[in-house]
């Protein structure tokens, strides 16, 4: 009996301690050390709404912006209260004609050559914000016409906005959110 | 779709296990003086002293390898328990902003099971299920106290090795306090404000509604730096969201996926060295770590080769790349690979990527880890213990072979410790071949599979793999929510745990009472490079011919499949 009594009182206090005060006061701490980062990285516009966060994909289709990686979240594409994969099999029927049907959208675009493969193939989180440089340079000949924009500036941006993270493993790569926010101001500072 | 880089990849990955050995070498010191006592002196000592009078444990007072086991299962109990109660009331309770009900009670069940047990096998989204108080005062304190509970008899099997002619192997109460709040606490601590200055969320918002590019988004937050972080220092794994550590608010950056690998593989790569400081000598140590990294290197090289050749299937229709399903940009194939290597050559199971969309072969790498009874650094503790395992094995094999005594560190190997040694590395596998070839003949179970053809038998196998050796990763296809696979799944985990935990335990009791005879002629040195092939060579036949024919009608038919260009 006295092992169970031990059991429970130990059980309780390092409940306590684990599982509320430490939480709680680390909450406290980044809630003042890192407030932007704790509270999600949340992008907000001119007027104080929130248009998304920086770490969180979008599910851009217009034209004359850049898209960002097929997502397959359930119920919409890019649900960030429910994240997800498709999860298909690399000799899955379905994941082949999912690919096949992506190109053809990109082509139907204007995006010519090879497709760089995260530009057609759906990332693990389904809100992956990022794409690698080459999907978004792939994208630059479409976006800069519909935007009447020249070319050459558009790359230009591009390769601004690429981070390429001194970390081993990663590659060069683009936040599209941020892309196409610089988009935006390029295009607004062009206008007359 | 960056071409991945061969040579610099290797290059980061041998400073990557440079610093981790080293790291691991001075916790080791550390964590041998927090289970000696050594910080019972000065204010935490007043702390602990206060504590255990509250609770009611004399800490000088240690037990034999029943009273440990039993106040280990005690404990676990208790917290399943509250666990379990926890998930079912939580719509009653607050920090609920989003006002969740309770979990469906068989969730409930493998819920509570798979984290008491150190698996963390999800079969609930995180972010459209649990409260903010269910993920934190519970899940994040099973984070803990399971991974402390490994810890604990890792320990205890220690002890019951380099100490003679007493049935004494410790104290659990004194242990388990210890271990959570000198050892996990501080580095957790640490840890979580890294990963916060990175960009993960710890919160207790409601969910953020947002306009953006592509309309309107809600975007779910919460508590979540604080379970990252324990979740892969105790390799427990388990994502606060659903998609884990793939997961842009888990992981955002390749900075904090290094360093949740790092997380990941620390205190299972000490503990071999906190085992050579007391049984006094670190070649041992360094013996058992030796064998863990040929294993995890072989495994690392392995996947990362088969990725790097990627799908031919979506390279032929113009894709150009590695195949990026079900992985994320940020972490690059290096990243990736290594994740998913670390994650089940320990007990982890959390993901970067989804495995279900890995390569065929890709995918066995993290499978054959599993099933190898994860003892590459393995689970925090368990690895350790399960190790152990495997080297009474090799010894007694060895022994046989060219007819010496088998002997442990000077310590006999009798029937007793034979037939423990057998259970611990025998169960999981058991385990893993019957209820698969179960789930095969019950009605309906076949039809939560995703994928058709060997991929759908891969997705089966690996998930009692995954729950029999505690793990929690999942070709995530398959859909385990049904009463069937939760109600299964708690019995693999349940029985993958604590099996082996309470074999291993007897085994250390039966070893402590033993008078230690000095190294001989006749003695089989187990700390020699020969030693730490043989055992390689043992853990490989033993994981590979039970599971062979698993694999041959899973991933590697599916391989054959996919280079002729067919599908399933």
């Amino acid at each position: 009996m006295s092992s169970w009594k031990t059991a429970i009182l130990l059980f309780a206090v390092l409940t306590a301690v684990v599982g509320v005060v430490y939480p709680v006061a680390f909450t406290l701490v980044v809630g003042v050390a890192f407030p932007f980062q704790a509270h999600g990285s949340l992008v907000m516009d001119a007027e104080g709404r929130v248009v998304g966060s920086a770490l969180i994909g979008q599910n851009v289709t217009a034209p004359g912006y850049f898209q960002g990686r097929p997502s397959a979240t359930p119920y919409t594409a890019y649900n960030a209260s429910h994240s997800g994969a498709s999860n298909l099999g690399p000799t899955n029927p379905v994941l082949l004609e999912e690919v096949a049907g992506r190109l053809a959208a990109l082509r139907d675009a204007g995006v010519t050559g090879q497709v760089p493969s995260d530009l057609v193939q759906a990332s693990g989180s389904g809100l992956d914000p990022h794409i690698s440089l080459e999907a978004a340079l792939v994208q630059v000949p479409a976006v800069a016409k519909a935007r009447g924009l020249p070319e050459e500036a558009v790359a230009a941006l591009v390769r601004a906005e690429a981070i390429d993270p001194l970390v081993p493993f990663a590659g060069p790569h683009v936040n599209v959110l941020s892309l196409n926010r610089a988009l935006d101001d390029l295009a607004a500072g062009q206008s007359p | 779709m960056t071409i991945p880089d061969p040579t610099s990849d290797a290059i980061a990955l041998g400073i990557f296990l440079a610093l981790l050995t080293g790291t691991a070498l001075l916790l080791s010191r550390y964590v041998s003086g927090v289970f000696a006592g050594e910080l019972s002196h000065g204010p935490p000592g007043r702390i602990e002293e206060w504590l255990f009078r509250l609770v009611r444990t004399d800490p000088l007072r240690e037990e034999g390898w029943r009273g440990y086991a039993r106040n280990m299962l005690v404990f676990n109990v208790v917290g399943f328990l509250f666990l379990f109660s926890l998930l079912l009331l939580q719509g009653f309770l607050p920090l609920n902003p989003q006002g969740y009900g309770a979990f469906a009670p068989h969730v409930a069940l493998n819920t509570a099971v798979s984290f008491v047990t150190n698996t963390n096998w999800q079969v609930y989204a995180g972010e459209t299920t649990a409260s903010y108080l269910a993920q934190m005062a519970g899940l994040t304190v099973q984070n803990f106290l399971s991974a402390g509970t490994g810890i604990c008899i890792a320990l205890a099997v220690m002890r019951g090795i380099t100490r003679r002619t007493t049935p004494l192997i410790g104290n659990f109460w004194v242990d388990i306090t210890r271990c959570t709040l000198y050892i996990l606490l501080p580095i957790a601590f640490v840890a979580s404000l890294l990963l916060v200055s990175q960009g993960v969320v710890q919160n207790f918002d409601p969910y953020v509604h947002a306009d953006g590019y592509g309309g309107p988004q809600t975007i779910a937050m919460g508590p979540v730096a604080t379970q990252e972080t324990i979740k892969n220092l105790g390799t427990n794994g388990g994502g606060f969201f659903s998609a884990n550590a793939a997961h842009p608010y888990e992981n955002p950056t390749a900075l904090t996926n290094l360093l949740e690998i790092f997380l990941i593989l620390l205190i299972p790569a000490t503990l071999p060295f906190v085992f050579g400081r007391m049984a006094g000598t670190m070649r041992q140590g360094w013996a058992i770590y030796a064998a863990m990294l040929v294993i995890f290197v072989g495994a690392l090289g392995a996947l990362y080769a088969v990725e790097l050749a990627g799908n031919p299937l979506v390279t032929d229709l113009g894709v150009a790349g590695v195949s990026m399903e079900g992985k994320e940009v940020r972490f690059g194939l290096g990243g990736t690979a290594l994740f998913t290597t670390a994650t089940t050559a320990t007990s982890c199971g959390a993901v970067n990527a989804m495995f279900d969309s890995l390569t065929p072969l890709g995918g066995m790498v993290p499978l054959l880890l599993m099933l190898l009874g994860e003892v590459v650094f393995g689970g925090v503790g368990s690895g350790f213990y399960t190790f152990v395992g495997f080297m009474v094995l090799s010894v007694f094999v060895a022994g046989l072979m060219i007819g010496r005594t088998p002997e442990f560190l000077g310590k006999k190997i009798d029937v007793p410790e034979m037939r423990m040694a057998v259970v611990t590395v025998l169960a999981p596998g058991v385990l893993v071949v019957v209820l698969s070839a179960v789930s095969l003949l019950v009605p309906g179970a076949l039809s939560a599979m995703l994928n058709p053809g060997p991929h759908g038998l891969s997705e089966l196998v690996y998930a009692f793999a995954s729950m029999s050796n505690n793990n929690g990763s999942a070709f995530g296809g398959l859909d385990g929510s049904s009463p069937y696979y939760a109600v299964a799944g708690s019995l693999a985990m349940a029985v993958g745990r604590f099996v082996p935990a309470v074999a291993m335990l007897a085994l250390a009791g039966s070893m402590a009472q033993k008078k230690r005879v000095p190294p001989g002629p006749g003695t089989l040195p187990t700390s020699s490079a020969t030693f730490v092939l043989w055992t390689v060579l043992v853990i490989l036949i033993v994981g590979v011919l039970t599971f062979f024919p698993l694999f041959a009608t899973g991933p590697i038919a599916e391989h054959l499949i996919m280079i002729e260009g067919g599908t399933t």
